[in-house]
């Protein structure tokens, strides 16, 4: 078992490096939200109202961005090279790999999170987060379930010129249909209803609380257990359809 | 697959050579534990590969046909990465000069050509000190010197003892490198022996080849496991019409022509 960990670590390391040095996953996954509170925190600038939503939605769409987005790419990338089923023939344990892996786009995550606080309070007029806990809980069942369905979604993808249409066309509907219903008290029912039954605005909600409202945990167990519940059905689907080789052609 | 029954002993460099298509990378696929077998049984290093143990892998090292690395990694930090996953690896900077990689330690992979992707492929199923390497088609691609090297470093493998199973399409590849040679094709073992045997008594064809240029210059070849008959027979009845059988020649059929002949389309 310590072998397995020390085998993590030394793979959490490795993923490290290759983040850093792979410059456009990196401005993917991690500066494109950046960019976008830069800009609609500068559009929006004097409107408190505005930018006490603005925060949280971004910090939701960081959370899917390093999970989802990043994991689906790599998943992709790394199968269609080959390079996951050499790992396969290797005596790395599937758990140390997969450890390495998540704890890599969780350190993102919360590297995102953190300037995304950090920023909402130098910048955008929002103190600290009003509930840590809140906070932490949200990102972390935020986290495993969005890097859940990422892995789950690689499946889907058949190669990997294909990944940008494949992730984009979950991704940006997703985003959008969330923040609009989070922002809107006048969105039609059935809109507020698809929304709600997806997991990023439920994460939005959570996130607002924990950040903005102060409200903590308990107004907000629903929208925790409608994000556990995909991280459920995308841990079954990751286990149970995960491919380490590109298809035979 | 229809059914191959082979046995490879250890320290012998044993070559699994057919077609395209004929079940060789099914075959390596299945002893490697990438791919399930529907049927038989299947003992790699005394252990069912199907179960995918953490303790047969150690022992294993594998070349795949197509492997990929990671873009951003150089060949170093991939082996010192690789090292880390085995109980006694090799040193790293050995495995380096054994697959001729120094002078591209510290490049990263997607500057490597070819042929340093291939070595580098080789120094990752090394550096774990295996006892058994597959080589899936480990030279298909390379240019005639780029073989030449590859061929040097199985050579080196075996002296080392290790055992080795490569699979290839190249009929000098397997004369050159293999103990013994099974010829597969449409999942069945056609042949199996050490390439010389084959030669000398080749399965289905013909012992010996007979080769003469007769009166109108063309080239006839004549096969017999007869050829002290058929030379009388040829050489009286030249000397009866007062001709030469220019470019006699008695010889074995090349590891080529039972290939041939055992491959081909009936």
């Amino acid at each position: 078992m310590s072998d397995a960990l020390a085998l993590t670590w030394r793979q959490y390391r490795l993923e490290r490096k290759m983040f850093w040095r792979n410059p456009s996953a990196a401005f993917f996954s991690f500066a494109l939200p950046l960019l976008f509170l830069a800009g609609a925190g500068a559009a929006l600038s004097g409107n408190q109202h505005q930018l006490n939503r603005l925060v949280p939605m971004i910090a939701g769409m960081s959370v899917m961005s390093t999970t989802f987005t990043a994991l689906a790419y790599n998943i992709v990338f790394l199968r269609e090279r080959g390079v996951l089923k050499r790992i396969r023939g290797t005596p790395l344990p599937t758990i140390s790999y997969f450890g390495g892996v998540a704890a890599n786009a969780v350190t993102n995550t919360a590297l995102q999170i953190t300037i995304i606080v950090l920023a909402g309070r130098a910048f955008f007029g929002i103190g600290w987060p009003l509930h840590w806990v809140a906070l932490i809980v949200f990102v972390v069942v935020g986290v495993v379930s969005f890097a859940a369905l990422g892995v789950a979604f690689a499946h889907a993808i058949p190669n990997f010129e294909s990944t940008a249409a494949y992730v984009n066309a979950v991704f940006l509907p997703v985003v959008a249909i969330s923040f609009y219903v989070f922002d809107s008290s006048s969105a039609p029912g059935f809109v507020r209803t698809i929304a709600e039954a997806l997991p990023l605005k439920p994460l939005i909600d959570g996130l607002s609380a924990a950040m903005v409202a102060g409200t903590g945990l308990g107004g907000h167990l629903d929208a925790l257990a409608v994000i556990a519940l995909w991280g459920v059905f995308g841990l079954y689907l990751a286990v149970r359809g995960f491919s380490w080789e590109a298809a035979r052609t | 697959m229809r059914g191959i029954d082979i046995t490879v002993q250890r320290g012998e460099v044993f070559g699994l050579l057919g077609p395209n298509g004929a079940g060789k990378t099914t075959t390596v696929e299945i002893l490697e534990g990438y791919r399930a077998r529907t049927s038989g049984e299947v003992s790699v290093l005394g252990q069912d590969p199907a179960k995918r143990s953490i303790e047969l892998r150690r022992r294993i090292g594998i070349v795949l046909q197509s492997g990929g690395i990671y873009s951003h990694i150089t060949p170093r930090e991939a082996l010192r990465h690789w090292a880390s996953f085995y109980p006694h690896p090799r040193d790293v900077e050995e495995v380096l000069a054994l697959s001729g990689l120094q002078a591209k330690a510290d490049e990263r992979s997607r500057k490597l050509s070819g042929g340093q992707l291939r070595r580098l492929d080789f120094a990752l199923a090394l550096v774990g000190d295996p006892e058994l390497i597959f080589l899936d088609e480990p030279t298909t691609g390379f240019d005639p010197e780029a073989r030449r090297a590859a061929w040097e470093t199985v050579r080196s493998l075996r002296e080392l003892g290790k055992t080795i199973l490569l699979t290839t399409h190249y009929l000098e590849e397997a004369q050159a490198l293999a103990d013994r040679v099974a010829i597969v094709k449409d999942g069945r073992v056609l042949a199996i022996g050490p390439p010389r045997e084959l030669m000398a008594h080749p399965p289905g064809a013909a012992h010996y080849r007979v080769a003469y240029r007769d009166s109108r210059g063309e080239l006839v070849e004549r096969q017999t496991d007869d050829p002290t008959r058929l030379l009388h027979e040829l050489t009286s009845e030249a000397l009866a019409r007062g001709e030469q059988l220019e470019e006699l020649a008695v010889g074995h059929p090349t590891l080529e022509d039972v290939y041939l002949e055992l491959t081909a389309d009936v």
